[in-house]
């Protein structure tokens, strides 16, 4: 008599080999590399391969933690999170909350398009339009901003302007978008709640606040959640592409270190074990927002 | 909805909102707008005016220069090839997994999802991820930029709850007729599937079109180059060497750096604006997808 399994293995057989080209590749590129995280323990050389190279334990990470780059990358990653999460974050709410204010239709609608659209450019063109618009050489808004100011500021070396310079990218970039899954939640309120409010005397603001705030209150919360999971990354493309020699100070972040020193100076274990170390804090976060989520009576993501 | 007595101060407020959010539209648009007169402008209007929509003089010197070698040609259709090999591979390798994965009873269902799920948390990172596209020999091969990035366990996981949700009726019946689980996938499914194929084939096919930083990885080959890292080399590392003066008229004059690097970030962004109607229609109902299902 056949065992279970294999009478399920034979009956499911064309369904495990549309499975097998999906499984090869969680494998190879997604469990893999993750094996391959052990390189931070070793002093890994290419030519000699993973099973030779000497292990030594966890030397890379004391080297780092010591290491004066360290808190300067600590700061700067988490500064720019704050700052995201300060600036950027809220944008989208206040954006849908006033379109939501609307009402004639097609001004809503053409606004919606307009804004739509940074979301869809790539990365690259919105450093190279920020570029043209902020090169000393000519570009409109640095001679702008030097007729009307004096200064000759130029953003795009100057260590001080990095940091507004990332978060206005992003919030151009990314505010329309945003929107969509506040607006959703809006358009899902009850209109009879609003009618209720009215009739009870509600002013515009109160309504704000008594009904319409607590309709997305859900989505924010979620939102804010995976923003906190995430808190350390920062945006690798937008990052790497605006830092050069002159900002570095404030612009390199963990993810583009590990770039810099592991694909650029070829310090392979180093960079992993730096990694390793972001990717650790990483998950830490995610389960700590969603238990502080629960703890504030709201569903978490698990 | 609204109540007919609106206030002094609400419709103060509601002036102040339409002119804010015409605003906020414009800050969105007006910069294309501007790229776009920069590219067709002479050297002495960029000089001269400040900040201009329409250019006085219109001159497309700029893209004579940079159309005149083929390097930009190029990088153009690598891009193109990536985006469509891309997006096949994805939907080769999604379409496949998730279909076998909505089968509520299939045996190790659970751990396959799991395993999919932890991936979503954790990764080997950077450099291990480099290494592996090494090891597998895929370095300077567009491979290695298509392969790394062939399921988004995103998507896989939206696509999957899709089939779920299809009428069980209709496979069963064409089972019984003796079609093969291949037969359904090919003959009923994924006919049904078009919208949500369609909108996940745009997700990544513009992921593709705008992917920078693995060709920048994987690419040593600087013909192999796709348009996104062409266009970082030209703006903002001002190699504008671009053009072939060879080619050209002995009398033609090198248009300003600007003018070129405006020219550029037209033709990167051209593409995408032609395709942006069929974006907004389906992208938007993806996200809305994603967000319920969650």
């Amino acid at each position: 008599m056949k065992p279970a399994w294999a009478v399920r293995l034979r009956r499911d057989k064309w369904l495990y080999i549309l499975l097998l080209p999906g499984l090869l590749y969680f494998i190879v590129f997604k469990y893999l590399p993750m094996w391959g995280v052990a390189i931070a323990f070793q002093n890994f050389q290419p030519f000699v391969g993973f099973w030779n190279s000497e292990w030594v334990g966890f030397e890379h990470f004391r080297v780092f933690f010591s290491n004066p780059d360290f808190t300067r990358l600590l700061r700067n990653t988490f500064l720019l999170a704050v700052y995201d999460l300060v600036f950027f974050f809220p944008a989208p709410i206040i954006v849908a909350l006033l379109l939501n204010e609307l009402r004639i239709a097609i001004f809503k609608r053409l606004v919606q398009t307009m804004v739509y659209v940074p979301h869809f450019i790539s990365m690259v063109i919105v450093a190279s339009m920020t570029y043209v618009f902020l090169t000393p050489q000519g570009g409109v808004l640095y001679e702008l901003i030097a007729q009307l100011t004096g200064a000759k500021i130029n953003f795009l070396s100057d260590p001080d302007w990095f940091r507004p310079m990332i978060i206005l990218q992003i919030m151009w970039k990314e505010t329309g978008w945003g929107t969509i899954i506040f607006l959703a939640a809006l358009a899902s309120v009850d209109v009879e709640q609003y009618e209720a409010a009215i009739v009870d005397g509600a002013s515009r603001l109160q309504r704000l606040w008594h009904v319409t705030l607590p309709a997305i209150s859900h989505v924010i919360v979620i939102l804010l959640i995976l923003r906190l999971g995430n808190f350390l990354d920062n945006g690798f493309e937008q990052i790497f592409l605006m830092t050069n020699s002159l900002n570095r100070s404030v612009a390199d972040v963990f993810d583009t270190y590990v770039y810099f020193v592991g694909i650029t100076q070829g310090a392979f274990s180093y960079s992993t074990a730096i990694g390793l170390f972001k990717s650790v804090v990483g998950i830490v976060l995610i389960y700590g927002s969603n238990w502080l989520a629960k703890r504030f009576g709201q569903e978490g993501l698990y | 909805m609204v109540s007919k007595h609106r206030t002094v101060g609400e419709r103060l407020f509601d002036g102040f909102n339409y002119i804010a959010l015409a605003a906020f539209a414009l800050v969105a648009a007006l910069p294309f707008v501007y790229m776009i007169a920069g590219s067709f402008a002479t050297e002495a209007e960029l000089t001269e005016r400040d900040f201009f929509l329409i250019p006085r003089d219109w001159s497309i010197a700029a893209y004579q220069y940079i159309f005149s070698s083929d390097t930009i040609f190029r990088s153009i259709g690598v891009s193109v090839f990536i985006t469509v090999a891309g997006t096949l591979t994805n939907l080769a390798f999604t379409l496949t997994m998730a279909y076998s994965l909505s089968r509520k009873d299939l045996m190790g269902r659970r751990l396959f999802m799991n395993m999919i799920i932890f991936s979503m948390l954790f990764s080997g990172g950077m450099i291990p991820g480099y290494l592996v596209v090494k090891e597998l020999g895929l370095i300077d091969s567009y491979a290695a930029v298509i392969l790394p990035g062939a399921i988004s366990a995103f998507n896989l996981i939206i696509i999957r709850n899709f089939f779920q949700q299809l009428p069980p009726g209709l496979e069963e019946s064409a089972r019984i007729d003796g079609c093969t689980e291949l037969g359904v996938l090919w003959r009923i499914v994924l006919p049904l599937s078009k919208p949500v194929i369609a909108t996940f084939g745009l997700f990544y096919a513009v992921g593709h079109w705008n992917n920078f930083f693995s060709a920048l990885l994987y690419l040593n080959d600087h013909k192999k180059w796709p348009l996104q890292v062409m266009l970082r080399e030209i703006v903002m590392l001002s190699q504008l060497a671009v053009g072939d003066l060879s080619n050209m008229d002995p009398n033609f004059v090198t248009p300003p750096d600007q003018a070129v690097k405006m020219a550029v970030i037209v033709v990167g962004t051209v593409p995408i604006l032609c395709v942006y109607p069929f974006l907004q229609k389906h992208f938007a109902k993806g996200v809305l997808l994603g967000s319920i299902k969650g």
